[in-house]
């Protein structure tokens, strides 16, 4: 199918999706840190058999995954009709509606429309699109303030840190940490304030209740947006969403063109999804929907930024586009072996875990083996949690193989390197019995390095990655092979 | 019932144990085991790795060998994750060479191909073999048998069938030990990291023998806990169940 979208073909997504190191890099980095680890572990654990819990009140829970998939991959199949009819109907209802081909124009625009209310300050409601597009980093720039309302991004940004995890950014941070960042950064806390969650809490609600009240701009993201009727929606668990979408006097909105959904009925289907995979909560405790504009209540100038930022890239692989039916609820992350080790910021980009494994490679495209991107395919051991957790059953492990596949592929026409020298040995030697059986035989002088114990200790490289944690069984006196045609030989025919 | 052994590259190299097991068990429940020479690798290392141009060959070997040779009603191989190859990605290999008549090939192979497990509770309707194992065992669901075929506690099923043994469950089984076939060589540090996690709720299980239906996963708890000394062996699934009262050198 065509997904033209009026934008060049090719266009690369850019902003915080690209990190500067391999995965396996980043990750000894973090590996390292036992602090992160412990904090990791009990959050991820904790999250985890919670969701477990809530899904399993459910009855219908799969039909409801099923229906959630089919949902967005009706989108993706006439994602052009639908922006067109999205944006039609914001427009009826007096908001305005901006195209953003990638991240340095999503923040150009959102960064004119500030300027143009005069305020050198806006609020923020939590939004993956803006960390993606850095826009905080480029207001900042420009001399305008961005203050994130939501708790959790409250910390990171307090902290001069990265977000660690899509819906719990701070998950890194315990609260002994994050008393320390409180009282380094925020004006006017009680010095004496204990590690205590609710004092802590108490602190961050006094400190934003200010900027609440003084802000006359709101920049939010969407969970949803609604092609047939323009309404946005936005789901969160603390009412500081609330307050940014009901205060200001603007209301500027960045959203990816994938965040769509058909009609309104739709969304009751992701209500139920999205909570509980993400939160572990039978209902999240504020859903906002804002349509257009409404004299006298609420923002009175309005604004939509769609941005693309590579998604029609992913929308043009068709393995690779179920990937843009992520609703961002976090579940892959939370029951990730991988990810529950190594931590978010190994992933270099504001998208970790198993999502952003398939993800940020897609939006920003691979420009070889040494792009950071290329090594997140390969950040798992496709053990397939991800596929089970996820509430609109993307199969994370085969676009993980998909993604390789492509990568192997791309680098075809280099010279071979290393792996690729040792998986065509592999294949020539598989690829018959007679040869297999051969290097059988060989492979069988291994024992003298086994000694008595018939245990191998240490390899050269690249074995010696194994070898480094791990022994390695001697080759045995007698393969199968051998065994099967000493005791079966006359059967075999 | 005439069963076609695929004793996998690994069990066939490095584990004979696994696949001699499969082979005594099998017959000693009134089958006949047919071994088709021909056959060697899966080619799932080379899929998982993204190397599907190299695994093309392999999966038209694999189609090869088990169509030549003896005939049989259904096959068997004593590892979730080979299994798992032959019935998720065969086709799919096949399919984008566009070599149609190659996956439906596949497919017809697949549909005849069990885990081990599988093949005892599914088809041959046994929960139990006639095992006697006197050891306390904690079984690893291994991530390919649970979630990519599904075989449920059809293994737990077999195990606690077995005479003599005490069967301790595993913290946390459903975690990824983390081996991923070449992850455990790209990612070697957070791969050592995940065994560090798997070892420590097999230690505190208490239990002598650590089973799986996975030679590969064995191989990577097996290495972490022969390199900790800790005295806990690796033993495969297929053993366990092959074992009896009998005294002697079996085969």
């Amino acid at each position: 199918m065509t997904t033209f979208l009026g934008t060049p073909t090719f266009q690369a997504g850019a902003g915080n999706i690209r990190g500067t190191e391999s995965f396996p890099d980043a990750a000894r980095k973090s590996l390292a840190d036992t602090q992160l680890r412990a904090n990791l572990g009990a959050a991820t654990t904790t999250i985890r058999n919670k969701r477990i819990a809530a899904v399993a009140e459910v009855d219908d829970w799969e039909d409801l995954r099923r229906a959630g998939s089919a949902l967005k991959a009706d989108v993706m199949a006439r994602l052009p009709e639908l922006l067109v009819q999205f944006e039609e109907n914001v427009t009826a209802r007096g908001g305005a509606v901006h195209w953003a081909r990638d991240a340095e124009e999503a923040n150009r625009v959102v960064t004119d429309l500030v300027r143009a209310t005069g305020s050198d300050e806006v609020v923020k409601v939590k939004s993956m699109a803006t960390q993606e597009t850095g826009l905080n980093e480029h207001l900042e720039e420009n001399g305008i303030a961005a203050i994130e309302t939501d708790l959790a991004e409250l910390i990171v940004q307090l902290g001069e840190d990265k977000p660690s995890h899509i819906l719990v950014p701070a998950i890194h941070r315990n609260r002994a940490e994050i008393r320390e960042i409180f009282l380094k950064a925020m004006p006017g806390i009680d010095p004496d304030i204990t590690d205590d969650p609710r004092a802590l809490a108490m602190a961050a609600r006094a400190h934003l209740r200010r900027k609440f009240l003084s802000a006359k701009v709101a920049v939010s993201g969407a969970n949803f947006g609604v092609a047939e009727t323009g309404t946005l929606a936005v789901v969160e668990s603390e009412g500081n969403g609330r307050m940014c979408l009901t205060l200001p006097d603007t209301l500027i909105t960045l959203m990816g063109i994938e965040k769509l959904v058909p009609s309104f009925t739709d969304l009751e289907v992701f209500m139920q999804l999205l909570p509980r995979s993400s939160t572990a909560e039978r209902m999240n405790p504020y859903t906002s929907m804002w349509t257009g504009v409404h004299p006298g209540d609420g923002p009175q100038n309005f604004h939509v930024v769609l941005l693309d930022n590579g998604r029609t890239n992913v929308l043009a692989d068709d393995v690779g586009r179920s990937a843009l039916h992520c609703i961002r609820c976090s579940a892959c992350l939370n029951v990730c072996p991988v990810y529950e080790r190594a931590g978010g910021h190994a992933y270099g980009s504001v998208y970790p875990g198993p999502i952003g494994a398939i993800l940020s490679p897609q939006l920003t495209g691979t420009t070889g083996h040494d792009d950071p991107n290329a090594s997140l395919p390969y950040a798992s051991t496709l053990c397939g949690a991800c596929f089970d957790a996820c509430p609109v059953r993307i199969d994370i492990p085969g676009i993980l193989v998909h993604l390789r596949a492509e990568q192997v592929d791309s680098e075809r026409r280099g010279l071979p390197g290393g792996q690729d020298l040792a998986m065509k040995a592999a294949g020539f030697v598989m690829g018959s019995e007679k040869r297999f059986a051969a290097v059988e035989t060989v492979s069988k002088v291994g024992r003298v390095l086994g000694g008595k114990k018939g245990r191998i200790t240490s390899l050269p490289y690249p074995a010696s990655k194994w070898t480094a944690s791990r022994d390695l069984p001697a080759p045995p006196k007698e393969t199968f092979r051998q065994w099967w045609a000493r005791t079966h030989e006359d059967t075999t025919r | 019932m005439r069963i076609a052994l695929f004793a996998t590259c690994l069990a066939d190299a490095l584990f004979p144990e696994c696949a001699t097991a499969t082979v005594r068990l099998l017959e000693r429940l009134g089958h006949e085991v047919v071994f088709p020479p021909k056959q060697t690798c899966c080619g799932q290392m080379h899929v998982n790795t993204g190397y599907q141009a190299e695994a093309l060959p392999l999966v038209r070997h694999h189609v090869e060998a088990f169509e030549s040779g003896p005939s049989w009603d259904v096959a068997v191989a004593p590892s979730g994750s080979c299994v798992g190859s032959v019935r998720h990605q065969h086709a799919m290999v096949a399919r984008r060479y566009g070599d149609e008549s190659l996956a439906s090939r596949a497919e017809e192979i697949a549909s005849r191909t069990y885990e081990l497990s599988e093949l005892l509770v599914d088809v041959l309707g046994v929960t139990d073999v006639g095992a006697y194992y006197p050891h306390r065992v904690t079984y690893h669901p291994t991530c390919h048998s649970l979630r990519m075929l599904r075989v449920a506690d059809k293994p737990l099923q077999l195990l606690r069938a077995v005479r003599g043994m005490t069967l301790i469950e595993l913290p946390a089984a459903e975690s990824c030990c983390g081996f991923g076939g070449t992850f455990a060589l790209k990612n070697s540090e957070t791969s050592t990291a995940m065994l560090a996690d798997k070892m420590g709720n097999v230690l505190s299980t208490g239990a002598e023998v650590c089973s799986a239906g996975d030679s590969s996963c064995l191989m990577h708890i097996g290495g972490g806990l022969s390199r900790l000394r800790s005295g806990v062996r690796t033993v495969h699934l297929a053993e366990i169940l092959a074992s009896t009262e009998k005294i002697g050198s079996p085969a």
